[in-house]
C-alpha cells in the first residue's frame, strides 16, 4: 500500500489491526493527517484472509464475527467498502457416544432439540438466554465509552461515574446482586444454576474458555462467556456469522474506508521505537532508520509489546512498567487452517440438519473441558482439546474452488511455553496431529480429505500478528483486567504515561475480539485532547 | 397419536391431532405458530368465524395449551403456595382460573387448575413452566409431568354449544355448571363409544365447553360435532376470531396484554396481578404464597398503573395506541395492548394500561390513532372512556341448564 511519503503527520497509528484501522478511520474522518504503519506486508493484524494454499482463502487468525460494533460499521461505511456479515445457520457438539446436541436458529426446533437431552433444560435455556440478554443490556452502553477513573475528580470522570452508578442502580436490587455475582463466578457454577444435562452445559461452556487461560471451573470464566454473547448481527444479540471472503474482509473494508477519507497506510514498515522528547511522543523511527514525526502516536500493539518493546524504559514510570510486566497475557490457544478436498461426513448429524453450518465442538462434558485445561496448566497441549471448528465455505462461496472446503479449527488449550522444553517443528506437528485425530473420531473421511493444514501454536500467532504469547485478546478478560482496570489501573483511558501517546488495542477497554470499540474509544479520547470534538 | 411429521430441524412446529381436519376446513391455508404447534389463524373469514362464536357454536383447537399433571400428597399445598388464589376448597370436578407470580409479586403466567382427585391436579397454561414449577416444588412431595402431547383439546363455544354436545351424544352435559368438569361418554350409532373429559370453561366469555380427549379420538369427535353442527352454522374458528371474542370478554392474552416476568429483559416491564386488574384472584388470607409479601406492599401503596377497558370513539380499533391526558396529546398516560371493533356490542373496545389517576370507570383518556386513507396516513386523537369489564357478559354463560336450540 502506498503513502505520500511525507515525513510529518497529525497522527501515526502503529499496527494495522482492526483496532488500529478503526482508530485511524475516526481520526482521518475528523480531518487529521493519519499514517498507519504495519510491520507485515499486508494489513489486518489478526483479522486477515490469506491464501496459503493454492485457490483457498483462510481466515487465518480470527475466523468469525459478532462483536464488531454496528455503530462502527455504520460510521465508517464498511458495507460500502465491501463488508458483508452472514449469520451461522446452526451449530453442534458431537458426543463421544455418537449422539449430538445441535443448535438451531428456529426457537421451536432448538427447544425440541434440547428437550431430546432434557425437557427441563429446554425450558431453563429460555431463562438462561433471558439472563444473558439482561447482562448484555447492562454492558452494551459501557462498550463505546471511555471507562471513568474512580479516583479522579475531573468533571468528566465524575459524570461518567455517575452514569455508571445510575446505570447499575437502574438494574434494580435483584439484578444488581446477579450482576456482581456473574462477573466473578465460574462458567461451570453459572451453568449449573440453570442446567442438568452435561451436554448442554458442555456446549455452552465453550465460549467461556476461548482465548482464555482459564477453565470452565475458574472464577471469572462466566464473564468470558458473556463477552462472546454481547455482539449481534442485524439486531440478533449473541448471533455469530462469517465475514464474506474471510475475516480479512473487515480490515480490507477498514483500509479502504481509511484511504477514502485521506488516511495513509504503509505496510512492510516495522516500527523500531517511539520517539519521546521531554515526556512527549514526537513520532516514530522505523527499523529502516526512517523517522516520521507526528503530534500523536497511537499503538495498536498489546500493552506489553507497546511499552516493553517500542518505548524506551527511561521514558516510563517504573511502577507503570512493573505493572505492564505483570499484565496477564497468557498464550492458551492454537489454530489449524485446513484445506479440504470435499465436505467431511459427520455421521452423528442427521441428513438435512443444518447443525454443521456453524460452530462444531467435540467436548461433551464440563469435566472434559476442565481436563483439557489441566493439560495447559501442566505445560502440555490438551490431549483431548476443546475445538471451535467451522466450515465457512458451506455458506461463503468465495473462499475455495467449487466442491472444496476450508475448515477453521480453533484449539483450546495450547501453551506458549511447553513443560518439556521449547516448541519445535516436530512438536507443532504432533500438536496438529492430536487435533486432527480428535476430529477424525467424529468424521471417518476427514483425514483423507485434508489437502493442506496450517498448524499454529501461540508461537506462530505471536510471530505473525505480534500478540504477546499469542494471546488473542491482548490480555486476559478477567475482572481484575476489565473496565477501569484495563489494561492497568490509572491507565484505562487510552492515554499512555507519555504525553501525545495513546493505546487503541484490545489490551484496552472493552477488550478483545474483533469489536473495534477500543480503537473507536481511543480515537474519541485523542480528538477530545486535541480539542477536535 | 400425533400426526407423523418430519424431524424438528426440518419442521420445527408440531401438528396437533386435529391438523389434518383443520387443513381440510381451511380455505386460506393460514397457519401460525402457537406454543410450538402449527395452528389456524383464520379458516375462511374472521367475521363468519366470530359470529359462529356469538351466534351458534365454534370449534377451536387448543391442543397447544401446555398441560401439566401434578400429583402427590403435597399437590394441593404445592399449588396453593404457587398460585395467588385459595385452592383449598377446590374439590374434585372443579376448575379454577389462577395466576402465579415470582417472589417480587410479578405475574409469571395465568392458567386453569383442574382438580382431578384428592392428590391429582391438572394445570393448563399458555407457556411452558416446567422450570418454574420444578423450582417451586422443592420441599413438596409432588410429581410434575408435562402431558401436553398426550391430550388433544377442543373448545366448543357459543350459545348453541350445549345443544350441539347433547346432539353429539354427550348425555348429561346440560347439568355441568361453570368451572366444573366431568367424564362423559360420546355414544354414536356406528361408532365406538369414546370417553372424554369436558369442562365448562373457555376463553370467549360465552356459554361454552372445553373437551379434553385422547389424541386418537380427536378426528372422530371433530367429525361428529361438524356432522351435527355444520347445517346449523357451527364451524371451526381460528385465533383471530377468538381474539375478538376474548377482548369482548375482557380476558388477557400473554405476550399481548402482559409479558411474563420470566421473560422480561427491561426493568419495569413486568406486571403484577394487581396492575392487571386481577386483584380478585389474590387471597392474602390463605397463608403464604409466592409473591405475597410484595403484593401486600403493593396493595398498601396502591398500584402505579392498572389495566382498564376502554370504549374508544369512532370505529377504528386503537391498536397499540399511545394514550394521553388530553386532546393536545402532550402527556402520555398509558398505552393500548389489545383492541377490536366489537360486532356484538357495536363498540370500539380496547384493553389498556393506564396511570393510576385514570383507572376509575368514567375517566377519559385520549388515544392516538393512525388512519390509513388509501395509503394516505392521518393522525387522530380520539376520546376513550374507561368502562366496566367485561364488555360483553351474556347471562347464558352462567345458566344451568343452558337453553337448548
Amino acid at each position: 500500500m502506498s503513502s505520500t511519503g511525507r515525513s510529518r503527520y497529525d497522527a501515526i497509528v502503529i499496527g494495522a489491526g482492526h483496532n488500529g484501522l478503526v482508530n485511524a478511520c475516526y481520526l482521518a474522518r475528523a480531518g487529521l493527517q493519519v499514517l498507519v504503519l504495519e510491520r507485515n506486508t499486508f494489513v489486518g493484524g489478526a483479522a486477515v484472509s490469506r491464501k496459503l494454499y493454492d485457490g483457498f482463502t483462510y481466515s487465518n487468525c480470527s475466523y468469525v464475527c459478532s462483536l464488531l460494533r454496528t455503530e462502527i460499521i455504520r460510521a465508517l461505511e464498511l458495507p460500502r467498502f465491501g463488508l458483508q456479515i452472514i449469520p451461522y445457520e446452526g451449530g453442534c457438539t458431537l458426543m463421544r457416544n455418537g449422539e449430538h446436541l445441535a443448535i438451531y436458529d428456529n426457537h421451536d426446533a432448538l427447544r425440541r432439540e434440547i428437550a431430546r437431552h432434557s425437557r427441563h433444560d429446554a425450558e431453563a435455556y429460555e431463562r438462561y438466554v433471558r439472563d444473558m440478554l439482561r447482562h448484555c443490556r447492562f454492558i452494551k452502553p459501557l462498550l463505546m465509552r471511555e471507562p471513568p477513573d474512580p479516583t479522579s475528580f475531573r468533571p468528566r470522570d465524575i459524570r461518567e461515574l455517575l452514569f455508571l452508578a445510575r446505570h447499575f442502580h437502574g438494574l434494580g436490587e435483584a439484578r444488581m446482586y446477579d450482576t456482581l455475582r456473574f462477573y466473578t463466578m465460574s462458567c461451570a457454577d453459572m451453568l449449573e444454576e440453570y442446567f442438568e444435562s452435561e451436554i448442554v452445559k458442555a456446549h455452552l461452556a465453550g465460549s467461556s474458555i476461548i482465548g482464555t487461560a482459564l477453565g470452565p471451573r475458574s472464577p471469572g470464566s462466566a464473564y468470558v462467556l458473556l463477552h462472546h454473547y454481547m455482539g449481534s448481527i442485524d439486531g440478533a444479540v449473541g448471533a455469530w456469522g462469517f465475514a464474506r471472503g474471510g475475516m480479512g474482509a473487515i480490515t480490507q473494508a477498514l483500509a479502504s474506508s481509511l484511504q477514502a477519507s485521506g488516511g495513509e497506510i504503509r505496510t512492510g514498515a516495522p516500527v523500531e521505537e517511539v520517539r519521546v522528547q521531554s515526556g512527549r511522543a514526537t513520532g516514530v523511527v522505523l527499523e529502516s532508520g526512517e523517522e516520521i514525526t507526528a503530534r500523536v502516536v497511537v499503538s495498536n500493539l498489546d500493552v506489553k509489546r507497546t511499552f516493553l518493546k517500542t518505548v524506551a524504559a527511561a521514558h516510563l514510570p517504573p511502577e507503570f512498567l512493573d505493572r505492564v510486566r505483570k499484565f496477564k497475557i497468557r498464550g492458551s490457544s492454537g489454530k489449524l487452517n485446513i484445506a479440504l478436498d470435499g465436505l467431511p461426513q459427520f455421521p452423528a448429524i442427521p441428513q438435512g440438519s443444518p447443525a454443521t453450518r456453524g460452530d462444531m465442538h467435540i467436548t461433551d462434558t464440563l469435566e472434559m473441558v476442565e481436563r483439557a485445561y489441566d493439560d495447559w496448566k501442566e505445560g502440555r497441549w490438551s490431549s483431548a482439546p476443546y475445538v471451535d471448528m467451522l466450515i465457512p465455505t458451506q455458506i461463503d462461496p468465495t473462499m475455495t474452488p467449487d466442491g472444496k472446503h476450508y475448515m477453521s479449527v480453533f484449539v483450546q488449550y495450547c501453551p506458549y511455553q511447553l513443560a518439556d522444553g521449547d516448541w519445535t517443528a516436530a512438536k507443532r506437528e504432533a500438536f496438529g496431529a492430536t487435533v486432527i485425530d480428535a476430529i477424525a473420531r467424529h468424521s471417518p473421511d476427514f483425514k483423507e480429505l485434508i489437502l493442506h493444514a496450517e498448524i499454529r501454536t501461540p508461537r506462530e500467532i505471536e510471530a505473525e500478528v505480534g500478540l504477546t504469547e499469542g494471546n488473542i485478546f491482548q490480555g486476559e478478560l478477567t475482572f481484575d483486567q476489565l473496565l477501569f482496570n484495563r489494561p492497568l489501573p490509572g491507565y484505562a483511558q487510552y492515554r499512555a504515561p507519555v504525553r501525545g501517546m495513546y493505546m487503541c488495542g484490545s489490551s484496552t477497554h472493552p477488550g478483545g475480539g474483533v469489536m473495534g470499540a477500543p480503537g473507536a474509544n481511543a480515537a474519541a479520547a485523542i480528538l477530545r485532547d486535541l480539542g477536535r470534538t | 397419536m400425533l400426526t407423523e411429521s418430519a424431524p424438528h430441524y426440518r419442521q420445527p412446529l408440531l401438528k396437533t391431532p386435529f391438523h389434518e381436519r383443520a387443513r381440510e376446513w381451511s380455505q386460506l391455508d393460514s397457519f401460525v405458530p402457537w406454543s410450538g404447534y402449527s395452528t389456524v389463524d383464520v379458516f375462511t373469514s374472521v367475521e363468519q368465524e366470530y359470529f359462529a362464536i356469538r351466534n351458534a357454536s365454534s370449534l377451536y383447537d387448543l391442543t397447544p395449551m401446555v398441560k401439566y399433571r401434578i400429583c402427590g400428597t403435597d399437590a394441593l399445598r404445592f399449588l396453593n403456595r404457587l398460585v395467588t388464589r385459595d385452592l383449598s376448597k377446590l374439590g374434585p370436578g372443579k376448575v379454577a382460573y389462577v395466576v402465579w407470580c415470582d417472589d417480587a409479586g410479578q405475574l409469571i403466567d395465568d392458567g386453569t387448575v383442574f382438580c382431578i382427585g384428592a392428590q391429582e391436579y391438572r394445570l393448563c397454561t399458555g407457556e411452558r413452566q416446567l422450570d418454574w414449577l420444578r423450582a417451586s416444588a422443592i420441599g413438596f412431595a409432588v410429581e410434575i409431568q408435562e402431558i401436553t402431547e398426550d391430550i388433544a383439546a377442543l373448545a366448543v363455544q357459543g350459545p348453541t354449544s350445549c345443544a350441539l354436545l347433547l346432539r353429539a351424544g354427550l348425555t348429561g352435559i346440560e347439568r355441568l355448571r361453570p368451572f366444573e368438569h366431568g367424564e362423559f361418554t360420546l355414544t354414536r350409532a356406528g361408532r365406538e363409544p369414546m370417553s372424554l373429559m369436558v369442562s365448562r370453561t373457555g376463553f370467549t366469555g360465552d356459554l361454552g365447553y372445553e373437551l379434553w380427549l385422547r389424541p386418537a379420538d380427536a378426528e372422530p369427535v371433530w367429525d361428529v360435532l361438524l356432522e351435527e353442527g355444520s347445517p346449523r352454522a357451527v364451524r371451526p374458528v381460528g385465533s383471530r376470531a377468538l381474539n375478538m371474542a376474548r377482548i369482548e370478554a375482557g380476558f388477557l392474552l400473554p405476550n399481548v396484554d402482559f409479558i411474563s416476568a420470566a421473560h422480561t429483559l427491561y426493568v419495569g416491564t413486568e406486571r403484577s396481578p394487581l396492575e392487571l386488574g386481577l386483584g380478585w384472584l389474590v387471597d392474602f388470607g390463605k397463608g403464604h404464597f409466592t409473591g405475597r409479601r410484595a403484593l401486600l406492599a403493593e396493595q398498601e401503596r396502591g398500584p402505579r398503573r392498572q389495566l382498564v377497558g376502554l370504549d374508544v370513539d369512532g370505529n377504528k380499533p386503537a391498536h397499540n395506541a399511545l394514550l394521553y391526558s388530553d386532546r393536545s396529546a402532550r402527556r402520555e398516560v398509558g398505552s393500548v395492548s389489545s383492541a377490536t371493533w366489537s360486532p356484538t356490542c357495536k363498540r370500539n373496545l380496547a384493553l389498556a394500561m393506564v396511570e393510576a389517576a385514570y383507572v376509575s370507570v368514567g375517566s377519559t383518556v385520549w388515544a392516538e390513532i393512525y388512519l390509513n386513507r388509501e395509503l394516505t396516513w392521518q393522525r387522530r386523537v380520539v376520546r376513550a372512556r374507561v368502562v366496566e369489564r367485561p364488555f360483553f357478559a351474556p347471562a347464558r354463560r352462567r345458566s344451568t341448564p343452558p337453553a337448548l336450540y
